[in-house]
This record gives structure tokens, sequence and C-alpha cells, in this order.
């Protein structure tokens, strides 16, 4: 702050004065949030580090003792049955999400790019399902998934036992959190289409290359940085979705669609373990992380 | 022309059945109870017992979300739109930090935030109080009301801001009498999408309230199911009434959505 003042030469002492006030003033407009973020994420996420390392449980809050005892929940946790079942599930609950998140959302994008009648209204038609609370989005498909009365079932003259069965119900909660999805990849998508330049496409035209090619050589290597995106920000969300799951399946049957953050929230709410639930949080940021990170090199050859 | 209306009718097609789930919770909600879950496929003749007990049973809870995702408006913007002012328009030592930090807090996953706030809750005596849910509920809306009011500030013109520092007024004036006026339509924004966030917030409910004095309607539709399987009518008025926020924020800001669905993300 002063270094600024000084070099501005030996000034009247007002002018000093006057500068710090004025940068005193400035930073009172975004002290606030800078408090409200510390105390609601940066003081939650360091908190919980620390509780990962503690013995943390129903009688802390009355003793107020949460004896340290070090790696202990990490190795419990990564001993019990149940973690590895939990991270493959949110592993393919998340990569199975965003392939076909991705997929439909793009095929939507690039229908929607063309001009026609009433698309506009239809794009923001298609919205609806990302606005809707994920409790009612959940609790609709679980109606929809129904063995004996769902619609689906009906629909397809079946009796799949989407929600019942462990070999089946990580592949429901899937479908409906792809349906959630589709509306956020489509928008953004979108919004990276209308931004290509529309001279690269004439150039493409003029020189005779066909709708494959286009994609190829146009679309494709114009739409990358939002794609990467899109992808990113898919595997932040998704890994650490936990509404929708608990309240279509409850992690069931059979902890078929336990995932990691799922199971955070069973051994921190359910069992009273919160040193262990912390422990499982840390291991889901760093997931996501990993995720994140991994798709990132994959896409840094180049282009 | 023949082909532009073929375009249309795909995309008509192609809606019909990403709304479906939409549909369907309508008619359902539209029909009698009974044991028999089947419904029929449209719903004749109209049946509205089901909102009757929707708003007996679950009324108190709407009310309890209408509140707690207003307070978590009114504490989003008051502390939202300064910074957004201050990152936007000032040249603060750390300002990158800032919006970086903010970036960050999208990685934090809503449980790890849970996990520490209920101890936190229950020492200060917070848990199932709506003060505590609208502070909590108030994280869904601020990184992102921050970016998306920020990237409208940023098109103000120095000129507006220098033409009242001029006239003698201090920032805080300048702020309140300048910049407020002029972003409206990015505060309004911020604002809808905050109240949606709040409204549709299912873990802090869970988490931070432990008995009925406080329950959003997120939490009574998650009881209903567990308790009621047998009124699919009542459950589905019930989400059908639990979705109007997000149909008036499709209508109302409708052409702010798209933007605000990629806030701050892309740009």
């Amino acid at each position: 702050m002063t270094v600024t003042a000084t070099k501005a030469a030996p000034r009247a002492r007002t002018t000093h004065r006057w500068r710090q006030r004025e940068q005193l003033t400035q930073w009172l407009f975004v002290a606030p949030a800078v408090l409200y973020l510390l105390a609601f994420f940066g003081y939650p996420a360091a908190k919980n580090v620390t509780m990962s390392l503690q013995h943390y449980s129903t009688a802390t809050f009355y003793t107020g003792e949460a004896p340290f005892v070090g790696l202990e929940n990490y190795a419990k946790i990564v001993a019990s049955t149940i973690f590895t079942e939990a991270l493959l599930n949110t592993v393919l609950f998340t990569v199975g999400s965003l392939v076909g998140q991705f997929v439909i959302g793009m095929a939507l994008a690039l229908f929607f790019r063309r001009y026609f009648p009433l698309s506009g209204l239809l794009r923001s038609l298609l919205l609806l399902p990302w606005l809707l609370p994920l409790v009612v989005s959940g609790t609709v498909w679980r109606w929809i998934l129904d063995q004996d009365s769902g619609v689906l079932n009906e629909t397809l003259q079946a009796k799949i036992p989407w929600l019942t069965s462990p070999s089946v119900a990580l592949l429901a909660v899937v479908i409906v959190n792809i349906w959630v999805g589709i509306p956020f990849n489509t928008t953004i998508l979108y919004g990276g289409l209308q931004d290509i330049p529309p001279e690269l496409y004439e150039a493409a035209a003029l020189d005779g290359a066909g709708k494959v090619n286009t994609f190829r050589y146009i679309t494709w290597p114009q739409l990358r940085p939002v794609v990467n995106v899109v992808l990113v920000l898919g595997v932040v969300y998704t890994a650490k979705v936990l509404d929708l799951i608990l309240v279509i399946t409850g992690g069931g049957p059979a902890n078929a669609t336990q995932t990691i953050a799922t199971q955070s929230y069973q051994l921190s709410f359910q069992q009273f373990d919160f040193g262990q639930g912390a422990a499982m949080g840390d291991i889901l940021i760093l997931l996501s992380l990993v995720f994140a990170v991994i798709y990132l090199r994959a896409n840094r050859r180049p282009a | 022309m023949r082909h532009r209306w073929t375009a249309t009718t795909i995309g008509i097609v192609l809606i019909a059945v990403m709304l479906f789930p939409v549909y369907w919770m309508i008619n359902a909600s539209l029909q009698p109870a009974g044991t028999t879950l089947q419904g029929s496929w449209i719903p004749f003749p109209l049946d509205v017992s089901g909102y009757a007990t929707a708003i007996a049973d679950q009324g108190r809870n709407l009310l309890t979300s209408l509140v707690v995702a207003t307070g978590s408006v009114v504490v989003c913007l008051l502390v939202a739109a300064p910074a957004a002012y201050g990152l936007a328009q000032f040249r603060i030592r750390g300002s990158n930090a800032v919006v970086f930090g903010i970036l960050i807090t999208q990685m934090i996953p809503g449980i790890v935030i849970a996990n520490a706030l209920y101890s936190v809750y229950n020492d200060l005596g917070l848990l199932n109080s709506v003060p505590g849910l609208i502070l909590a509920d108030a994280t869904l809306g601020i990184p992102f009301s921050i970016l998306i009011i920020r990237a409208f500030m940023q098109g103000i013109p120095r000129e507006i801001v220098e033409a009242g520092r001029v006239d003698g007024a201090g920032h805080f004036r300048v702020f309140r009498s300048v910049i407020v006026p002029v972003s409206a339509n990015a505060l309004i924004t911020a604002g809808l999408f905050t109240f949606l966030f709040a409204w549709s917030d299912f873990l802090f409910a869970l988490t931070l309230t432990t008995n009925e004095t406080v329950r959003p309607i997120t939490l009574g539709i998650y009881q209903y199911i567990g308790a009621h399987t047998n009124q699919w009518n009542a459950i589905m008025a019930t989400t059908v009434l639990a979705s109007i926020p997000a149909a008036v924020l499709l209508v109302v800001a409708q052409r702010y959505v798209a933007a605000g669905a990629t806030g701050g993300a892309v740009k």
C-alpha cells in the first residue's frame, strides 16, 4: 500500500492519507464477501481436514472431546468392504453421467443451432429439468421407474426392477442424472457454437467440406475451450451429487448406488461418526481433483 | 420453408420427450388418490384433492422454504453486490486471488460444508433455526452471484462512476444511488437464481435440522415419500407446488437463464 505512495514522490502528506483511506474504502466493498467465503467455505474445508484426523462422535457433542487419531479414520474407511464399491460406483456414476449428458447435450446444441420457427421457445423450455429442485426430479423419476406401476415399464411392457435390483439401480440413477444434466450441457455448448465466427463455415463451404469434415476441422477445435469447461465443471458437480441418489434409491439396494458422497453422508449423519465422514469427504475432494487433472492433462496435446 | 417446419416438428418431439417427467408429475397430481399407483395418461376427470392434501400437510413447509429462500436472497445480495462492484471497478490488490477463491469454492462438496457446519451450528445453537439455514443456503448463491454481477458491472462505463465522484459523493453513495439502479437486471437475475438454489436445497435442510420445528419443503417431500407412498397424487401435487419458483424463473427471467447457466464459468 505504502510502496505506491512513496513511489509517487514526496507529495503532500494529505495525498498519502487520502490514498490510504481510498484503498480502505475500496476494500470495504469486498471484505464482507471475503469474510463470508472464509467462514462458509474456507473454515469448513479446513475443519473437515482436522475432523478427519479426530475421533469425532456423538459423545464429542457432549464432552467436547475429540482425540486425535492420526490417519486411523482413513485406514478404517479404506479397509471397509463398502469403500471399493462406493469408489467404483462414483467413477461409474460420474463417467456415465458425463458421457450421456455431453453426447446428448452436444447433439441438441447442434440441432438448435439451425434457425427454425419456435427454436428459441423450445430451447428455453428445455431448461426446465435443470431448474427443478433435485428432490422434485428424484421423486417424479422414482415413480416413473417403479417396477409395478411405473409408466416406463408400462410403456415398455416390461417388468424391469429399475430401483430394486442391484444390477440395474446404478444405471437407473445415471439415466436420471443424465436427464438432469442435458440442459446445462446444451446451453453452454450452444453458447459456444454461437461464438464461432461464421466466416470459418463460409470458407469451409467454399472449399467443399462436407458436414463431417466441417465438424471435425472447424466446430470441434473451435469449441474445445468450451468443451473443457463443460466437462471439468461436469466432473466437479457430478462427483458430489448426493440428493438425487438419496431420494431415488437411498444408496441401495444393497449399496448398489452408494457413492463416496452418499457414504460420507451416511457415516456422519446416520452412524454419527463425523471423523470418518470427514475423511470420506476429503477423499471426495481429492477424487474430483484427480478426475479434473486427468482430463485436462489428457487434452494437453497440441491441437 | 417446409424444411424449417420439419426441424420444428423434430424439436417439439425432442422437447416433449425431455419434458415428459414434468407432464407426468402434473398429470399425476390431478388424479384421485388411490392404493393403485397406476395413473391414466390424462387426468380426467380432474381431481384437485391432491392439492388440498398437499397444502394441508405441507403448507407450513412451503412457507418455511419461502422465508429461508427470501432470507438467502437478502444475505446474498448484500454480500455479493458490493463485492462484485469492488472486483469489477476497483483495482484492489488481491482481487485476482478473491476471484480464484470463488472458483475454488465450487470444488468443495456440500457434504463437506454440512459436516463441519453441523458441529459449529451445534455449538452456536443454530441447528433447527431459520437464520442458520439462511446463512448456509446463501453459500449456494454467493459465489455464483458475485461472478455474474461482476461480469455485468465490468461493462459499466467508468465515466458514470467518476461523474458521481466528481459531484462529491462517497463510494457508498455512488454505489447506492448510481450503480445499484443501473445494475438492477443483473441483481434481479442473481437474486432469482439464489432464491431457486436456496429453495431447492436439500442437503443443508437434511443435515442442519433435526426436528420438525424448521422444515423446508424439499425435506417435506422426502419424508412424504417415506411415509405415504399410497398418496401419489398428494406427493405429486407437492412437487408441482415446489416447482413454482423454477417455472417463474423460466418465464420471468427467461432470457437471463441461459446467461446465468454459463455465468462466469466460460468467461
